[in-house]
Formats: C-alpha cells, structure tokens, sequence
C-alpha cells in the first residue's frame, strides 16, 4: 500500500479547501501540503454559484450592519463572535481575491461593483456578472499553482479518517484511476469537502455534493451540528433544480403567481418592504402558500410560480445576468428578455454541518472543517445568499492557519497502526467492489432516502411526516447492507464511488432528520405546522447530533450572544 | 413529465483490465423530449448498466466534466440536447486523449500545459491587503474578461487538428488561459508567459484551423486569443523583451 506524508492534509478542492491549502503555505512557506479532491478542483461545486460574496465595500455600509443583517438572518442562531470575526475578514478576503485576478465586475470609475441581495439592508454583494462561484475557483485554483509545496491529489476519493490516540493522522483515499487505496499521512487534516443537497431528490446541487466529509467526521465521533436547518432556494428550474440566482431578485426581479401579482407586495409574508430582497427562507414559504391558495401555474412537473426580468431589459440582462440567459434558454427553453420564468423552491444549502469553533477546530485533536461541510455558526437557522462563498474564504484562511500551527506540535503518528487502518479499509471497499449478493439497487436506495428527506424534511415539517423520514431512514439504512454492485473492474469504477456516497448520505439524512423531528419550534428554515413560532425560552440553542451505533444522539450547545439581542425577525 | 419516446444510444466501452481494444455496446432506453444526451447516459448507469464510467457533476454546463463526442463531435454533453439526433446516437470519448475507462479520458497532460502558461497574476512587487483592491475599468475587464470564461471541458482539444499531431502544443484552451493574463490590466507578467508562447508547440504551432472556437460551448474564441497572443509576443520579441527558449 502507497503511502504519502505531508504536514497538512486538506479534503476538498473546492473555494475552501483551496483557500486552506493557500494559507496554510501563507503561514509557513517550507510545510508542505496535500490537496486531495474526488474530481479535478476546477469541477467542485462551488463552480455553480452564481449571485455573488458578501464584504463590505461601499461608503453607506458598515460592518455593524453586515453583521446585523447575518444575525438577523439567522433568525439569533448564529453565534456573534463568529459574526463579528467573519465581516471583519469579509472585505480583506475579497480584495485578496481581487489581487489574485479574480474578474470582479467594476463600477465606472474602476472600483468594484456590488448588487444588492436578500437580506442585505444595502449593496454588499461583490460579484463577477453571474459566474461569481466560477470566477472565484478559477482564481484561486489558477493561482495556488505556483506553489509547489501543495501538491495534488485529484480524483482521490478519501473514505476514512486515520485515528492514533484519540488524534487525527490523516486519511485513508481510494485512487479512482487505478482502484488502489493509499494514505496520505498528515499531522493536521482540514475537511473542505462542501455540501450534501443530493441527499434531496429535487437541489440545486451537484452530484458530487453527497455530504462525504460530514460522515467521515460523524463516525469519527465528532457531531453533526444544526442539522435541521436545510435552506431552500426560492427558485429553481423545476424538472433539474438548476438554480436561477438571487441576483435576478437583486437586480430589480419581480415574483408573479398565475394571476400575475407580485405576492410578496400584494399580500402580507411579514417581508414588508423588502419584497422580493427578502431572505430565502421566508421567500420559499411565501411561494409554497400561494401554490396552496390556488394561485400557482401547472407544468409538467408540479406547481410553480413566475419569476419575471422581462422590465429589466436586455441590455441589462446580457451585462448583468447572461448566465441566467444561457440556463432558462438551454434548460426550459424559455427566454427571459421576453418570457416569465418558471421557478419553485429547491434544496439548495445546508447550514448545519460539522460542529467546529471559530478556528474550524472540531473537538478532534487535529481535525479542522470549513466552507459548506462545517457548521462554524454563522448562518444558525438561515444563511443569507452571498455570505457562503465569503465564509469559505474567511474559515478556509483560519482554518489552513491554524492546522499548520497544530500540525507543528503534533506527531506523524505509528506508521503500522496506521497501515493496518488503510488495509483494513481496503478490505471493506475490496468487498464492494462486484460484490455479486443482494436484493438492493444504488439508484433505488437513493431515491427512496430522497423521497423520504423531500417528504419529512420539506420547507414545512410537522412531527408525523418527520418521524415517517426517521424510520424510513433507519430501514433504508439496513437495504443498504444488501446492495448489489456489477462492476468488477478496479479502473475508473463509478460504481463503488455511488456505493460510498450513498452511505454517507444516509448518515446524513438521517442526521438531518432526527434533528429536525426533536426541535418544537419554528425557526429560519426549521418551519413546523405544528410549532409554529419561534421558542427563545426552550429553544435558542444548537442541536448535536452524534454517531451511535444503537441510531443518532441529540445533544445541545447554546448560542454565543452578546452584541444583538433577540427580537421578533420582521423585515 | 415530457413525452417519453424510444432511443438507442451507442457506447464505446473500453475496461484496461479486460479489454485489448474498444468495443461498443448499444442502449435501447426511453428518453424524455427535454433530456439532454447527460440525461440518457446517467439513466443508463441507474436503470440498465451500472458498469458504465463517465464523468458529471453540475450539470449545468459550468462544471466542464461532461466534455464527450456525439455522433462524431465534440460536445458537453449536459447541455446537448437528445433531440438534437435522430433515433441513434453515438456517444465516445473526447479524441486526442488517451482513454482511461469508457468515456473517461485522462487529463494530466492537459494540466502539465495548464501550468505551463503560469496562469496567475505576476507582479513585481506583490500587493499587500492593505491597499485595498486594484482600480481597473470597465474596459480594462473587457478586455480579457472573454478568455477567463474557459470551463476546462477539453472540446477544443478534441476538435484541434494540431492537438492531434503535436504532442507539445500547448493548445487552444491553454493559450487562451495564458492570453487572458497578458491582457489583464493587472498582470505584468507577459514578458515571462510569452516565452512560453513562444516556444516550440506555443503560438505558432496553431495551423489556424479554427475549429477550437467553433466547438466551445461558452463562446471563448480560444482561435482570436492565438491570433492575438501571436501578435503580441512577436511584438514583446521584436522589442527585444523576450527570446524564445534556446536561442540565446
Ligand atoms: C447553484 C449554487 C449557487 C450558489 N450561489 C452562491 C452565491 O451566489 N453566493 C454564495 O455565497 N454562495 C452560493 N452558493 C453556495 C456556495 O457556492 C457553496 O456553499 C460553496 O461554494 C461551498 O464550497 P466548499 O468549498 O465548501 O465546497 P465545494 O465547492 O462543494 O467543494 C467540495 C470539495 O470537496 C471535495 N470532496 C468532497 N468529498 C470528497 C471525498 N470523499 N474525497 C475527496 N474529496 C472530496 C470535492 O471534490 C470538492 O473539491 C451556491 C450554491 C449552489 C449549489
Ligand atoms: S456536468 Fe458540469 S459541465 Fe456538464
């Protein structure tokens, strides 16, 4: 079996797992750095995000108000030291970015431009026309490779972390080229390893974002934090779930039931003025009560409303928003210079994740987690579009940071404890693979642990219909012990990779579920029939969700407070 | 749902540990008339054949994975329309790289020339955080902001005839990476980049076939970001700022 030593080991190749990477060379330029990715870095996720980052940039905006915004956003969930920390890095970070070639579009006098975006109570959304995500992972990729001491490891797919200890030692990654497991050793392991959408049926996500770090960090006895907050973007395509952004909202959109109405102004959603600048959240909700009244449109795959730019004007569509052009002509063949969009609320982000602090430290010697995969609590219970690209670049930095420093003072670890880790591992993927015996398909698992998530954990809850997810969870997770794999070769085998994610995701679905069912309250994108408002007084404080054997434990960890008090959340 | 018709998709399989040469298997598969070809090939692995290897992931043509011929040319698959083709439809690797597994190509010589144009921002003296972020106009982006919309989905390799041929050029997408941070107002690092440009398979190994620009998805003219690259590293050499490699 290969084995690799490096000082730090980072999961991901994604916006914060680069930044990591890069910092961790930032920190001290003679530590030498393992990125390892499932796909090329270029391919992660972040790549699809389009509306823009957070920072702010202009003469009317202030860091208070940033912070308050994100605060508020998250319905007093978010923890405010984090707050206060992540606005402050927020402008340094992005003008970084600007350093490095990121192709930030400007104002005419050559300063950058921002856009306003929901939540936001000014414009504080830099952005790169509608290809923020892209332009950003571009950058950052393109410029870590002039440092030689972060080497790659691309289409790696990492499935185990190895323990010493009680400490993390680095990981165990199957070579999808050539199907040998190897381990890339490391004194300090950063997970970047983004989101788990495709946990749902209906995302905006990609299929690669099957929640992979979040298991590996759960079974390795760190919790899940705050996963029942799962946030649904307002509009997405229906059929595919691509994602039409934020920005056309920001850029003056306007939201239109089968009427014709702007419901958001029409009726009352409590987004007062805000209207369609209003937080995801509450949008999504808006948008499912109008379909329920009778006031939405009929497609061939569901219900939906419109999401109208046609006033907007061509020109500006083409400056400002061609990607969204591109998508509703390609993907519903419908152009928006002259033609409504159809839109429905999609799975989009998960604001919970693994529970870290403000370094990214979980509380796993070693162990650090940023950008999607982590919960460092600054979205608490809704995060607010356009923070998220921010928070990969502001906790990446921290947490490459702080791993190096870790890394100095910790031991590479017994190299046959941890051989025999990676051929223990082998042995359980050299099962998978052909494995010839059972009753059970990927594809059929995976869609009925979708179908279960869409119908238990949907923008509203109630406790009969998240319970139902639970056990059918539970059930599904016994199937997957009987699942059947074709494929025998060891080159470029897809089918074992499905196989891997898939039970990550039923790790974290099920994560995902208990949490919900336990919280009796309604809170950012926690919305129950049953529970309807909001519960300071029992519940202002995180869930954990921890790995047992015997089926999750819930646990509780209270909320860092402090500069906001808590109010009713109206806009 | 949309209609749901009937189609036969044809693969090349290929599996180094049991296969001397390619083969190729046909899928008679119900198609819905909005799938794209990504569509039909991922109903193929979760319903027919999950023995099949291909790569995907946004599918919505940003991610560059989905890069494969059909019927012939090459084409992102998450974006190519099923009822583009008639009842049958052929669907390969991308030409001009080696085959991994199936339609799975391998990629490191691409990245090795990726490198190679050093596609970052080079500076004399590095900018410190502190002063803040760099003034550059609206025209000043335009003029290079085209070249930064590159995927990295390989079509313009598969469609160069000289990618073919010349195992050194640099290629279509590479230049057009490298072109982008000659023009950006930000960057003075063209001096360096050009002798790259330069050298033998740089600039001048295009034949100017044109076909790179004819196949990109994302409208990046990779051939105009040759031409010019040619007449802007002539124009560097003339001046005397940079010698191509070896000639000293
Ligand atoms: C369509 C869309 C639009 C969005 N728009 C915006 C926006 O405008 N503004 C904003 O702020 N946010 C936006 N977001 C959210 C934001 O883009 C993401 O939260 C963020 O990009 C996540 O980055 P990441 O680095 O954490 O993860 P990712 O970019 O998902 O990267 C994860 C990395 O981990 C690797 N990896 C995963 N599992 C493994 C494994 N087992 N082994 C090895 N490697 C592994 C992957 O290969 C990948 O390199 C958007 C999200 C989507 C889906
Ligand atoms: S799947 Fe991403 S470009 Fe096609």
């Amino acid at each position: 079996m290969e084995v690799i030593e490096h000082d730090v080991v980072v999961v991901g190749g994604g916006a914060a797992g680069i930044r990591a990477a890069i910092a961790a060379i930032e920190e001290d330029p003679n530590v030498s750095v393992a990125m390892v990715s499932k796909v090329y870095p270029m391919r992660s996720h972040t790549v699809s995000a389009e509306g823009g980052a957070a920072a702010v940039a202009r003469e009317d905006d202030t860091l208070e108000m940033h912070g308050y915004d994100t605060v508020k956003g998250s319905d007093f969930l978010g923890d405010q030291h984090v707050i206060e920390y992540f606005v402050e890095e927020a402008p340094k970070e992005l003008t970084l970015l600007e350093h490095w070639g990121c192709p930030w579009s400007r104002n005419e006098d050559g300063t950058v431009a921002t856009r306003a975006f929901g939540g936001m109570t000014t414009k504080r959304t830099w952005f790169a026309a509608d290809k923020v995500g892209f332009h950003m992972l571009h950058a950052l990729f393109q410029h870590s490779m002039q440092f030689d001491r972060i080497v790659r490891y691309d289409e790696q797919f990492v499935t185990r972390l190895l323990m010493e200890d009680g400490a993390v030692k680095g990981v165990v990654a199957l070579d999808m080229r050539q199907g040998e497991v190897r381990l890339i050793r490391g004194r300090a392991v950063v997970l970047a390893t983004g989101g788990a959408g495709k946990c749902f049926p209906f995302t905006t996500n990609g299929n690669i974002k099957t929640g992979d770090g979040m298991a590996l960090a759960y079974r390795a006895g760190v919790p899940l934090k705050d996963m029942e907050f799962v946030q649904y973007h307002p509009t997405g395509l229906p059929g595919t779930g691509i994602l039409i952004t934020e920005a056309t909202r920001g850029e003056g959109g306007h939201l239109k039931n089968s009427e014709g109405t702007r419901f958001l102004v029409e009726y009352d959603y409590g987004l007062g003025t805000k209207a369609e600048l209003g937080p995801r959240d509450m949008i999504s909700r808006a948008i499912i009560q109008e379909i329920q009244a009778g006031r939405g449109i009929e497609g061939p795959y569901g219900q939906y409303v419109h999401l109208d730019l046609t006033h907007l004007g061509e020109a500006k569509l083409k400056e400002r928003l061609p990607f969204v052009l591109e998508l509703a002509r390609t993907y519903v063949g419908v152009d928006p210079v002259t033609q409504p969009i159809p839109i429905r609320p999609v799975v989009h982000y998960m604001m919970g994740g693994v529970d870290t602090n403000i370094d990214g430290a979980t509380d796993l010697p070693g162990l650090y987690a940023a950008g999607e995969v982590a919960c460092v609590s600054m979205n608490g219970a809704n995060r607010l579009g356009s923070n998220s690209l921010t928070e990969c670049l502001v906790f990446g930095a921290r947490s490459g940071r702080c791993a190096v420093a870790f890394a100095r003072g910790a031991s590479a670890g017994d190299e046959a404890s941890l051989r025999a880790q990676g051929e223990e591992e082998a042995h359980r993927i050299e099962t998978l693979r052909g494995k010839n015996k059972g009753g059970e398909t990927i594809a059929g698992v995976r869609r009925e642990m979708q179908q279960a998530m869409e119908d238990g954990c949907g923008v509203y809850r109630e406790q009969g219909s998240m319970d139902a997810a639970v056990s059918a969870l539970a059930q599904l997770k016994g199937r997957y012990a009987d699942l059947v794999l074709r494929d025998t070769s060891k080159v470029f085998n897809t089918e074992i990779i499905a196989a891997l994610e898939l039970g990550n995701m039923l790790d974290v679905a099920e994560a995902v579920a208990v949490s919900a069912a336990q919280r009796q309250e309604s809170r950012g994108a926690h919305t129950r029939r049953d529970f309807t408002t909001r519960d300071d007084q029992n519940w202002l404080h995180h869930t954990l969700c921890h790995f047992d054997p015997a089926g999750p434990r819930i646990d509780r960890k209270p909320v860092t407070l402090g500069h906001w008090e808590p109010e009713e959340r109206k806009y | 749902m949309s209609e749901v018709t009937k189609k036969t998709v044809v693969v090349t399989r290929f599996d180094p540990d049991q296969d001397e040469v390619p083969k190729t298997q046909s899928y008679e598969i119900p198609v819905q008339s909005d799938w794209k070809v990504l569509d039909a090939l991922n109903y193929i692995k979760d319903e027919v054949d999950p023995t099949l290897s291909h790569r995907w992931s946004c599918r919505m043509a940003v991610c560059g994975s989905c890069g494969m011929m059909v019927n012939g040319e090459p084409k992102l698959t998450c974006k190519d329309a099923l009822s583009n083709y008639g009842n049958t439809i052929e669907v390969e690797p991308l030409a001009n790289f080696p085959v991994v597994r199936d339609l799975v190509v391998e990629l490191d010589g691409f990245m090795e020339r990726f490198k190679k144009v050093k596609p970052w921002i080079i500076r004399a003296k590095e900018l410190a955080v502190e002063e803040g972020a760099t003034r550059q106009s609206p025209q000043e982006l335009a003029d290079f902001k085209q070249w930064s919309m590159c995927i990295n989905c390989m079509l313009c390799y598969s469609a160069c005839p000289v990618v073919g041929n010349d195992p050194h050029f640099l290629g279509p997408a590479a230049i057009a990476l490298g072109h982008r941070y000659n023009m950006d107002s930000r960057d003075e690092g063209s001096a360096e980049r050009n002798e790259v440009m330069l050298e033998e398979g740089g600039v001048f190994a295009c034949s100017y076939a044109n076909e790179c620009s004819e196949v990109c998805p994302k409208d990046v003219d990779p051939a105009a970001a040759v031409q010019q690259g040619k007449a802007l590293s002539l124009l560097d050499w003339a001046k005397g700022l940079v010698l191509p490699r070896g000639s000293e």
